[in-house]
């Protein structure tokens, strides 16, 4: 039986509409035009975004009968741990194969659904974007611990709970990009953003990587870097994996400030 | 100059990111391709964990007790040896990732934990929460991204392997794949290929698979002359979360972690799970298995849920069972499962702390695929495979946390053997003689083909009519009529396959014409898992047929070969390596007996 008392269960739509109205921004290619096509899907329970799309795609027709071209999307876990699905959904950038709809027209209330991509990078077509600047990030921040070699050396250090559990939840991060499209800082690639300090403050907290620590802080100090956040703390507002982002900065920043001030002491 | 090894991998999850950094760590050069960018591959979608008998609890586990639950684990359809290689290397790989920085969960004392899981007695399997294959890959990721910031490892991430360059003498040269968003077509020379291109999920429609996992580079290869192997073994994992795009899993650590598995006694009982008194609730894995409980291995679980469903006792009258839970303290489930039971909470609605969870089993995983020997080479010279996509470990059924492990340890060996192949393998000719170029015409005129074909049949229908033929009949229990019927069915597909027309006038980053490639590659491989099935009169691990209920090792302890022809897959069977352990017959309701070890 139940050791954990009262029970939980989140509210549900309880008076569904006959049909889900989905409104797509689209791109036929980079440089072309965007324009909004609607479309018309009928109510089931359990839909998520992923499944309303996978609809249209088998038969791409708008609401008023026209056809037209399968809209693109970029999909592949649909359990909310690869990042590739992200797009703005209703106003709110996050995956889509977690979003209900049922959740969404709750919040929302009528039955309209407004998917568009992305916008802080190359809209490729439709709602698929190209988030490699993201991981080119990751390259510059050296957001990986150095080895000898990857033969056997023994076990790991000795890691305290504690340690473990606070740089797990740095290492969730799945490169989706929801806290670079809500930055209101990030634009055009100017600022390296909250993913990439987070990955440095993963890796400095580890024995080894801690290592390496210098050639990360240098590169927060960079033009793109840390001094770039403007503290509004959007990011950790739409992180889908709870990650302490603003922490990260907080903590990355005041690392920063001692290698500015006593680093070249090391030199 | 002419020394300079540069190998292609195909897929760049745990498999292909292992090989990967071995290669480069060797000092030669990779062209790596992946449909996603590597660090979203389906590899982050296991939960529970990696297993290695690193004997930290006092239990004198070790890595011969892992190679025989393995092996009981898989039926004994395993060839031994690599499996033995495998458990022996288990407890490094660990260690390395450990090194790697991977947060793994932690003991008091700071150093690894390790949970149960299912088909063995032992606390074995090292974990990072509840997302450790996600973990494990950024791991491999992040050492693979330092090598490419080298500029040894070159990423081709948006590009699918259409097909094997092979040269006069069936010798593979290198690949053609498809840039996804111009649909530009390319050849690629290496010395040597390695496929770690995962499972095949999407053959069923609806799995617990990423949308990536079509198998279809995989089925590419088989048409060009690999064999595939032991296609017929198809896992079903017992506890899945039905969805209307997929069936998201529900990893076995939450049994690890004590998770019960039981259903109302009273048939179609209404009430709420919590107001069920426990006198009145069936744990019925822990009452026909007592030794084991709940952490059977999935083959048996899976149909033991579905028997009790198909009993009439399913929650509600509806095919699903209770997975609980609410008996474990929150604190705990949060720090071990936290991951998973978000999963739960976000797509069902329910809090698992509080409220059971409703489950089904749902395809999940192919013990099946290329035939590979213990070096990891397929039967084409240069060609080479690892991961899911590999036959090797796994016989006729998957313990729970070997499939990281096996990943790794595929793309460990699969690396210097390649490399090994490479250094002697003759160069030189095959620049000249046009055989890149040829290949890609070929699939050029494939994909103009496609985009030709005004048929009016619609691509996506043939995928749900295939999964849904396949998922009603290639799964948990089979039937010889019904097997003949679904291959007969995909023989009508493959037919109305020829007059699909493309639903996207705009082929500028299209998923039709991709998707249509992967769907005849689908249907192809689809035929070799039904025929594997049909013929296969025996019931062994995950293949149970209730006309043939009991393992026959006489006629059927043979590893399933299936080589392409155009009418039909040509099967043969070759003998399992034994050379180990005695094959007994599995039986868990009892504690674990260690098989006899041969001299």
């Amino acid at each position: 039986m139940s050791s954990n008392s009262g029970t939980k269960t989140k509210a549900r739509l309880t008076d569904p509409p006959k049909s889900v109205r989905i409104r797509v921004k689209r791109r036929e290619m980079p440089d072309a035009p965007q324009y909004v096509e609607t479309f018309e899907i009928p109510y089931r329970r359990n839909l998520n975004v992923i499944s309303v799309l996978m609809d249209i795609r088998k038969n791409p027709v708008t609401a008023d009968g026209t056809e037209t071209t399968p809209p693109v999307w970029d999909m592949n876990c649909l359990e909310q741990v690869c990042g590739i699905c992200t797009m703005v959904i209703n106003g709110r950038v996050r995956q889509s194969c977690s979003a209900l709809i049922d959740d969404i027209l709750l919040e929302a209330g009528g039955n309209e659904v407004v998917l568009e991509p992305m916008t802080k990078f190359p809209n490729v077509r439709d709602l698929k974007v190209d988030r490699s600047p993201m991981f080119d990030h990751l390259k510059k921040v050296h957001a990986w611990v150095e080895l000898d070699g990857y033969h056997e050396l023994g076990p790991g250090p000795h890691t305290p709970q504690e340690t473990q559990q606070e740089r797990y939840a740095y290492s969730r991060c799945m490169t989706c990009g929801c806290c670079l499209e809500a930055c209101p800082q990030y634009h055009d690639d100017n600022y390296i953003g909250p993913q990439a300090i987070a990955q440095v403050r993963l890796f400095n907290m580890h024995p080894t990587g801690k290592m390496n620590r210098d050639e990360r802080l240098d590169a927060m100090m960079d033009d793109d870097g840390i001094a770039n956040c403007g503290n509004s703390q959007n990011c950790v507002q739409v992180c889908p994996m709870n990650i302490p982002l603003t922490r990260a900065i907080y903590e990355t920043n005041r690392e920063v400030t001692l290698h500015g001030l006593f680093g070249w002491l090391r030199k | 100059m002419s020394n300079k090894i540069n190998i292609a991998i195909v897929g760049g999850g745990l498999a292909g990111l292992a090989a990967a950094m071995k290669i480069a760590e060797a000092g030669h050069n990779v062209d790596l391709f992946s449909v996603v960018p590597v660090k979203r591959s389906h590899s982050v979608c296991a939960q529970g964990g990696i297993n290695g008998a690193v004997n930290t609890k006092g239990e004198g586990d070790s890595p011969w007790k892992h190679f025989d639950d393995t092996v009981y684990g898989g039926d004994f359809l395993a060839d031994q040896e690599p499996v033995r290689r495998m458990t022996d290397m288990a407890p490094a790989i660990i260690h390395l990732f450990d090194r790697m920085g991977v947060p793994f969960s932690r003991t008091k004392e700071g150093l690894l934990d390790f949970r149960r899981f299912g088909g063995t007695l032992h606390h074995r399997t090292a974990f990072a929460g509840a997302s450790t294959g996600q973990q494990l890959l950024y791991a491999l990721d992040e050492q693979v991204r330092k090598f490419e910031s080298a500029g040894s490892v070159t990423k081709y991430e948006g590009w699918e392997m259409l097909s094997l360059v092979l040269d006069d003498h069936q010798v593979c040269r290198g690949i053609v794949a498809m840039d996804l968003q111009t649909l530009e077509l390319k050849s690629f020379k290496a010395d040597a290929v390695i496929m770690a291109t995962g499972g095949p999920g999407l053959i069923y429609g609806k799995s617990t698979n990423s949308q990536v996992c079509t198998g279809s580079a995989v089925s590419a290869c088989y048409q060009q002359g690999a064999r595939y192997a032991n296609g017929e073994f198809i896992q079903v994992h017992p506890t899945s979360i039905p969805g209307e795009d997929k069936l998201r899993l529900m990893s076995e650590s939450a049994r690890g972690e004590g998770g019960r598995v039981w259903v109302p006694k009273n048939k179609g009982d209404e009430r709420d799970p919590q107001d069920i008194p426990d006198s009145e609730r069936w744990y019925f894995l822990e009452e026909k298995y007592p030794a084991y409980g709940n952490l059977v291995p999935r083959d048996i679980a899976t149909r033991e849920i579905f028997q009790t469903c198909l009993d009439g006792y399913g929650v509600k009258g509806e095919n699903q069972v209770y997975l609980d839970l609410s008996h474990i303290p929150a604190e705990t489930l949060d720090r071990k499962l936290g991951a998973i039971l978000e999963i739960y909470e976000m797509f069902i609605g329910d809090d698992p702390r509080h409220v059971p969870m409703r489950i089904f089993p749902g395809v999940h995983y192919s013990m099946g695929g290329l035939w590979v020997d213990f070096e990891q080479r397929t039967n084409i010279p240069g060609l080479f495979a690892a991961g899911e996509c590999d036959f090797s470990i796994h016989g006729a059924n998957r313990l729970g946390a070997n499939s990281l492990l096996s990943c790794v340890y595929g793309g460990f060996v699969a690396a210097p053997s390649a490399i090994d192949y490479a250094k002697n393998v003759e160069r030189g000719e095959t620049e000249t003689n046009g055989i890149y170029d040829s290949e890609l015409k070929k699939q050029q005129e494939i994909n103009d083909e496609i985009i030709r074909s005004e048929g009016g049949e619609n691509q996506y229908k043939i995928h749900d009519e295939m999964g849904k033929v396949m998922t009603d009949n290639v799964t948990v229990i089979r039937y010889n009529d019904r097997l003949q019927e679904t291959d007969n069915k995909l023989l009508e597909l493959i037919e109305r396959f020829q007059n699909i027309s493309i639903n996207d006038s705009n082929l500028w980053a299209t998923q039709a014409v991709p998707h249509a490639r992967q769907l005849w590659n689908m249907l192809q491989l689809a035929r070799v898992i039904t025929l594997g099935a049909l013929n296969r009169n025996e019931s062994r691990g995950a293949h149970y047929k209730p006309d043939f209920p009991d393992r026959n090792d006489d006629e059927w302890l043979k590893t399933t070969i299936a080589e392409y022809s155009e009418e039909s897959p040509v099967l043969s069977y070759e003998s399992v390596d034994v050379s180990h352990i005695e094959p007994r017959l599995r039986d868990y309701s009892k504690g674990s007996k260690q098989g006899a070890k041969k001299a």
